[in-house]
């Protein structure tokens, strides 16, 4: 039973016959319109728009619905209402000579009449019948119904007549809207809702910091349900538009296409390829951390797909954005000449929030975009109370998710403000939340990024230094090691003294491997000498060893010489004698 | 209720003519009791103070819903003093013939 879009109209529901308003987002809230053929009670203050809104229903249902319509003025001539609504673009004159409208000023002057004696309300009845019958009227307004008590003195007569004139109408089965003004204790100064019981609209017009805020909230509607919250509304050159919170139920789809960030870096962190397809990003940061820079390049890089993009930019015009975008390398002056990139630009406090809202829909509506940027976001707190501000961001980040926009947000938090708190309560409703801070050591700022959440996906913990230079953001890890986390020029100074140290190491290693390699050398020219003197002994060992068998042939030779001398009979030579041992130095 | 000329038309009750002719209208819906009283009583007042100058113009709205609008009729049975100047609107049955004569002008009122 819930409606997707807000263009969407239901039909009635078979249980209570409705009349479709016209109006847009009224029959969305009422879901499908007001009671047929009963009267239904719109009531607020002054210049909250009950005479807007009941001609609108008039008018709409004349061109919309072929339904002809009586408009029974009680404070305005014909020729006023057609003057104040011509604004809207509805032509009364010509609904009138169609025979869709009439128009019936009843004026009631208070000095002009004496009352004596009983009476009753019968000529309004035949003004009333009388017009229905001549133009087919399915729908009356009467408007303001109320001042019939300050012409009459007789409340006691009009309070029976009223009863009576509802009575009528809902036997005539017409669709009526009965205005009445805001009263003290109730609803309406003369208890209206006491005879339309049906339903009731209060529209009410509040101003809160100077900023007015049209709200809408149906009261009371019998047998059927319908939303309860206050509702903004706005009057612009359309008539009237009744924003209600777009999502009654969640339904959103999912996407699981990506969405490039414009920072390379940054899609790294974020699983590699970026947002959701129509998911809404927050970039947090105080101020002057470089969060309009990553909505400029989330802006780019999505008009380099060739995806349109809308800008609402708050605090800078269109130039000056420019500039300084182009600053960094980013140039998006391009982009906006080849229609891709839009820019719109205004003061959150030139509008009340409802007219901001209204005005971001139709945007969108006309422009079609399918990425979004809101810079920053946290600006139309300007323009509300926070608690206005915030259903409205939550009603347009519905709207934008069902739209299937991607979104991305910058919000300015204050120093004083913890960092998990956007000032306006809507983290929950982000999706990819990153967060932009300084870090203040040693007499400079560095910027860092790290992302605070983002759904769905696995996504980097780590802090990352932002960088800005003049071709863009570029993402750096921070320096992570015994001196703690450093950015910057700490970070760099870090990372000399640490090259520096490494220099010095390296070189007390070669001077150590140096030293080696010389005692090796050493030990080899020992070992070499050692190895001379070596052969130079074992040479002379074996000239000895020869010598010494010389020297026992030779004996040998004596001896046998000596025998054979003396005659011996020895039969041979004795065997030699056993080789001799080694001999020691 | 001694008003001769009760036989004629309902619109044209009295045809009188000279400068200072009032001229009444007395718009009812239908012939209920509270207009039957309210012309009865109308009557009775014009005789007594208006005798021979007065024109009293009866539109009965049920037949002629479209002449409401144009002397801003809303209550039942409504006096329009046409003539003279200014306009004056009596609502109720003119049962207090007091607040009549004095709706009507011809009798100041109260304190004056």
């Amino acid at each position: 039973m819930r409606t997707k879009r807000l263009s969407q109209r239901r039909e009635p529901t078979p249980s209570l016959p409705k009349t479709p308003t016209g109006i847009g987002g009224l029959d969305e809230i009422t879901e499908g319109g007001i009671p047929k053929g009963r009267p239904t009670l719109v009531c607020g203050g002054t210049g909250c728009g009950k005479t807007l809104l009941s001609m609108e229903f008039l008018v709409r249902g004349a061109v919309e619905y072929g339904e002809p319509g009586v408009f029974m003025a009680f404070e305005e001539t014909a020729e006023e209402l057609t003057q104040n609504v011509r604004s809207l673009g509805f032509d009364l004159d010509q609904l009138i000579r169609r025979k869709k409208l009439a128009v019936d000023f009843v004026r009631v002057e208070r000095s002009e009449i004496d009352e004596t004696g009983e009476y009753d309300l019968e000529g309004l009845f035949v003004r009333l019948g009388h017009a229905i019958s001549k133009i087919g009227a399915k729908r009356v307004v009467l408007d303001t119904i109320e001042s019939l008590f300050s012409g009459l003195s007789d409340t006691a007569i009009l309070r029976a007549e009223l009863r009576r004139l509802f009575r009528w109408l809902k036997d005539k089965g017409v669709t009526a809207i009965v205005t009445g003004e805001r009263g003290e204790a109730q609803l309406t100064r003369q208890g209206m809702e006491e005879y339309v019981s049906d339903c009731v609209i209060l529209l009410d017009n509040r101003v809160v910091d100077q900023v007015t805020t049209r709200h809408l909230r149906i009261v009371k509607y019998r047998g059927t349900t319908h939303g309860t919250n206050e509702y903004p509304f706005l009057i612009d050159e359309d008539g009237i538009s009744v924003l209600p919170i777009t999502s009654l139920g969640l339904n959103h789809e999912a996407h699981n296409e990506h969405v490039p960030s414009g920072i390379p870096r940054l899609d790294t962190m974020l699983g590699g390829k970026g947002y959701y397809r129509a998911s809404s990003v927050l970039v947090t940061g105080t101020a002057g951390t470089g969060k309009t820079s990553v909505a400029a390049h989330f802006a780019r890089a999505a008009c380099e797909r060739g995806e349109k993009c809308l800008y609402f930019s708050f605090e800078e015009s269109p130039a000056q954005l420019k500039r300084n975008m182009r600053s960094i390398g980013v140039d998006l002056e391009p982009w906006e000449r080849k229609g891709l990139l839009r820019f719109h630009s205004m003061r959150s406090t030139l509008h009340g929030l409802e007219t901001h809202l209204v005005k971001f829909h139709h945007l969108i509506r006309e422009y079609e975009p399918r990425t979004l940027v809101f810079d920053p976001i946290d600006n139309l707190l300007h323009a509300g109370s926070k608690q206005d501000a915030t259903s409205m961001v939550i009603r347009l980040i519905d709207f934008l998710k069902l739209q299937g926009i991607t979104a991305l947000m910058t919000n300015l938090t204050s120093g004083g403000l913890s960092k998990e708190e956007t000032g306006m309560d809507i983290s929950s409703l982000i999706d990819t939340w990153l967060f932009l801070r300084d870090i203040e050591t040693d007499g400079e700022r560095n910027r860092v990024i790290y992302i605070l959440k983002s759904r769905g996906m696995a996504h980097s913990n780590q802090i990352r230094e932002f960088l800005i230079s003049d071709k863009g953001i570029d993402l750096q890890d921070v320096y992570l090691g015994a001196g703690g986390v450093l950015t910057g020029s700490a970070r760099q100074s870090q990372e000399a003294r640490e090259k520096a140290a490494r220099l010095v190491r390296g070189q007390e290693l070669e001077i150590k491997r140096r030293a080696a390699a010389r005692r090796r050398e050493a030990l080899e020219a020992n070992i070499a000498a050692m190895r001379k003197n070596f052969e130079a002994e074992e040479e002379e060992d074996q000239q000895l060893m020869q010598d010494e068998l010389i020297r026992e042939e030779n004996q040998q030779r004596d001896r046998e010489h000596l025998a054979a001398k003396r005659k011996a009979d020895a039969t041979g030579r004795e065997p030699a004698p056993a080789k001799m041992g080694r001999r020691s130095k | 209720m001694k008003t001769p000329e009760r036989k004629q038309s309902e619109n044209e009750m009295q045809s009188v003519s000279g400068a200072d002719v009032w001229k009444l209208r007395l718009y009812v819906a239908g012939q209920t009791p509270k207009s039957l009283t309210a012309f009865a009583n109308l009557k009775k007042i014009c005789e007594e103070h208006l005798a021979g100058r007065y024109i009293i113009e009866v539109i009965d709205l049920v037949q002629q819903p479209q002449l409401a609008a144009g002397d801003q009729i809303v209550a039942i049975p409504t006096l329009v003093r046409k003539l003279p100047e200014p306009l004056r609107r009596i609502v109720g049955d003119l049962s207090n013939t007091e607040r009549t004569l004095v709706g009507l002008q011809l009798k100041p009122a109260g304190k004056d």
